[in-house]
């Protein structure tokens, strides 16, 4: 909620990846990880995040789905692929 | 006078092939053991360079950076920094990477470079990526890195040959002057910092020619198929419990029979008195009852090693994430409680995949609820004693009913118990998020299978050596001691310990309908589920061999109510009736605490379920 008056957050074209369905593919736009109500802390999040590719500019993909609630999601970014679940894909926007 | 031992470090992110690295650098010659105070199992190999230098390595747990978020992560870290307590700082750091997936490596090098060791970055899986039209300008990238850079095929006979060629050449130098260390956890914005300088380092050395692997796509579109996928982890895991059961059945008593065979030759050479009776009862019988599970042991560990090497293991937690996170499982705790059925010490050790504490604590504390292999004979004993052979509802058999109620009832419980510990005991800790890398499929290699099999065998074999052997001779001591006066008629185990403990317990068990002979067999039944089957045969005097295991039956059937064996059964879906499988609780989670917690919590379960079943059957007229 707070960040609605993050003007990055909502450009138009821009959506969290954890919105995203499968066969979506785009680029990150930025990180936040405040929108992701994850249990993790912000940085931690946004650490591990990083850790595993998910910079700014980078490529994504989703590739598969979970079946329930079709989380988690299967994520292709640049060369690897990463499973991660929908709340903590909140934090990757993008477009 | 001879050089000192070198002592070299792996360091690389999951799936980077250090281990298959490791092994190919050391082939057997490993020891596997627990940093002290951790349950972080340390990994340490020895092997000679071609100059003849003696080298130590050790595989150190992967990790994508040196903040150290769970508690393998901290010992990387600190081994590197050289602060884990009783280890030697290492001489030289390999930091590995897979060739086909550089920029996570490249980042973490960047980060193992301000701790001032001296590093050499290792290209692993250089032929896979050569296969994808891969290229990187090794000697551009040593420069820009300012360290050495070698390829390395680990899986290849002779991969390592360069490796082994720099060893030697930097432990012939004068040793550099050492470095400061300058790290310090990164902070958001150096981390992020310090992947954009991997990236264009990366873009500037390496031509990638994007070329995803087509075999993994095509694999995962079955396997990770939302549907498909589940059927054939299903298929999975019906092929593994065949085998576990079938395939390890003949060699099971082929093993139990030489026991048998081993016990009867002592029986027949000693003279009768107590070192017979303490080398077949307690020595052979007893260790033997354990050893026996070896066979399943080695097949689930293989059917492990091999799904975690192919790379399935990640799509199986990936699967089943949401699926067991309803009772506040972690996807990765899947394995181990499926392990868990064969028997829960390989599936306890198997929880080692389970990064986060708080889950893989859960998964070790529910792990015993999984009906295992032990609880079998048990089950099969009282069911066809008691139980009915019809049919329910003209086409269900009503005792292979009970037995899937047996199972189902540990399942159910496994999965509540697991709930309540997310909902009260471990709530303040975060849960951890579901991050997985899923990794190219690879080829097993069968070397590496083997050498994994071998040590987790002899970690096995080490402990009914030692911990089973001693409990045993404590169980066969309180069976035997003391001695029965000359000249008495009734067993002697009517005079030992065991039932002075069993008469003395009894008036706890009454209400839930044991009588003491039930009690004295559960004792025994600590060391093993399945000695309580021996047991109540040696309670209710009847002469050993294979009669007796078909008879004791219809002697049970005559003794008990149905109230006292449907309560027995009850008891034996939660008791904590496993001594060895408290003890790996106890190494695994490095407390004793927990191991208490452990089985508190599964005696008062077996207590309450018993109660409640024998005084409903008494109820409903079965007493």
């Amino acid at each position: 909620m707070t960040d609605d008056n993050n003007p990055r957050s909502q450009t138009p074209a821009s959506l969290p990846l954890g919105l995203a369905r499968r066969g979506f593919s785009g680029t990150i736009q930025h990180l936040s990880a405040g929108q992701a109500g994850s249990a993790l802390s912000d940085i931690e999040l946004e650490s591990r995040l990083i850790e595993l590719g998910f910079v700014e500019g980078a490529r994504v993909e989703i590739l598969h789905e979970g079946i329930v609630g079709r989380d988690p999601i299967a994520v292709r970014v640049d060369n690897i692929t990463v499973a991660v679940r929908r709340r903590e894909a909140m934090a990757i926007i993008v477009a | 006078m001879e050089a000192p031992l070198l002592h070299l470090a792996l360091v690389g992110t999951p799936n980077s092939g250090k281990t298959s690295l490791f092994n190919a650098l050391t082939g057997s010659r490993q020891k596997v053991a627990n940093y002290p105070g951790v349950t972080v199992e340390r990994k340490e190999g020895f092997f000679v360079t071609p100059q003849g230098r003696q080298v130590s390595v050790v595989d150190l747990p992967g990790t994508y950076s040196l903040r150290g978020r769970s508690p393998d992560e901290e010992i990387t870290r600190d081994f590197v920094l050289g602060k884990a307590s009783g280890e030697t700082m290492p001489d030289l750091v390999l930091c590995v990477a897979d060739s086909t997936n550089l920029r996570l490596t490249i980042r973490l090098l960047l980060e193992l470079k301000r701790t001032g060791r001296p590093l050499v970055l290792v290209l692993n899986m250089f032929d896979i990526a050569t296969r994808r039209g891969i290229t990187v300008d090794v000697a551009r990238l040593a420069q820009e890195l300012g360290v050495p850079v070698v390829t390395s095929i680990a899986v290849r006979k002779g991969g390592t040959a360069d490796l082994l060629k720099l060893t030697d050449e930097i432990s012939a130098q004068v040793p550099p002057q050492p470095q400061e260390n300058t790290w310090r956890a990164l902070s958001v914005s150096e981390l992020r910092a310090t992947q954009r300088e991997a990236d264009r380092i990366i873009a500037d050395n390496v031509s990638l020619p994007s070329r995803p692997d087509t075999w993994t796509a095509r694999i995962d579109s079955v396997v990770l198929h939302p549907v498909g996928g589940l059927i054939v982890l299903a298929l999975i895991l019906f092929v593994m419990f065949q085998a576990v059961f079938a395939w390890a059945k003949p060699l099971m008593e082929m093993l139990s029979g030489g026991f048998d065979a081993l016990g009867a030759f002592v029986h027949a050479t000693l003279p009768g008195g107590l070192l017979q009776s303490f080398l077949q009862n307690g020595v052979i019988s007893g260790v033997g009852s354990v050893i026996v599970f070896l066979p399943q042991i080695i097949i689930i560990f293989l059917f492990i090693l091999l799904l975690e090497d192919f790379g399935y293991m990640a799509r199986a937690a990936f699967l089943m994430d949401r699926i067991m996170g309803g009772a506040g499982l972690h996807g990765r705790a899947f394995i181990p409680l499926l392990s868990s059925f064969a028997c829960a010490i390989p599936g306890i050790m198997a929880t080692r995949v389970i990064d986060n504490k708080r889950d893989r604590l859960t998964t070790i504390l529910i792990a015993p609820l999984m009906t295992c292999s032990a609880r079998i004979p048990v089950y099969t004993l009282i069911i066809s004693a008691f139980i009915p052979d019809t049919e329910v509802w003209g086409f269900i058999n009503l005792q292979g009913l009970v037995m899937f109620g047996l199972y189902a009832a540990g399942i159910v419980s496994a999965l509540g118990v697991s709930f309540l510990i997310k909902f009260f005991m471990l709530r303040d800790y975060a849960p951890a998020p579901f991050m997985l890398e899923l990794p190219d499929y690879k080829m097993p290699r069968p070397k590496s299978i083997a050498i994994g099999i071998y040590t987790r065998a002899k970690m096995f074999l080490q402990r009914a050596g030692t911990t089973i052997f001693s409990m045993m001779v404590l169980i066969w001591f309180l069976a035997s001691f003391p001695q029965p006066p000359a000249g008495s008629t009734e067993p002697a185990i009517d005079f030992s310990l065991a039932a002075m403990i069993g008469k003395w317990l009894e008036p706890l068990l009454a209400p839930v309908g044991f009588n003491w002979q039930i009690a004295v067999a559960l004792i025994p039944g600590m060391a093993a589920r399945e000695v309580a089957v021996a047991a109540l045969g040696t309670v209710y005097a009847i002469e050993g061999g294979k009669e007796a295991a078909e008879a004791i039956g219809q002697v049970l059937a005559t003794k008990w109510s149905l109230a006292t064996a449907l309560s027995l059964l009850a008891w034996y879906i939660f008791a904590p009736q496993c001594a060895s499988t408290l003890a790996v609780i106890k190494r695994e989670t490095g407390s004793w605490t927990w191991m208490a917690a452990t089985f508190t919590y599964m005696l008062v379960l077996a207590y309450l379920a018993s109660l409640a079943t024998y005084n409903i059957a008494v109820a409903l007229g079965a007493g």
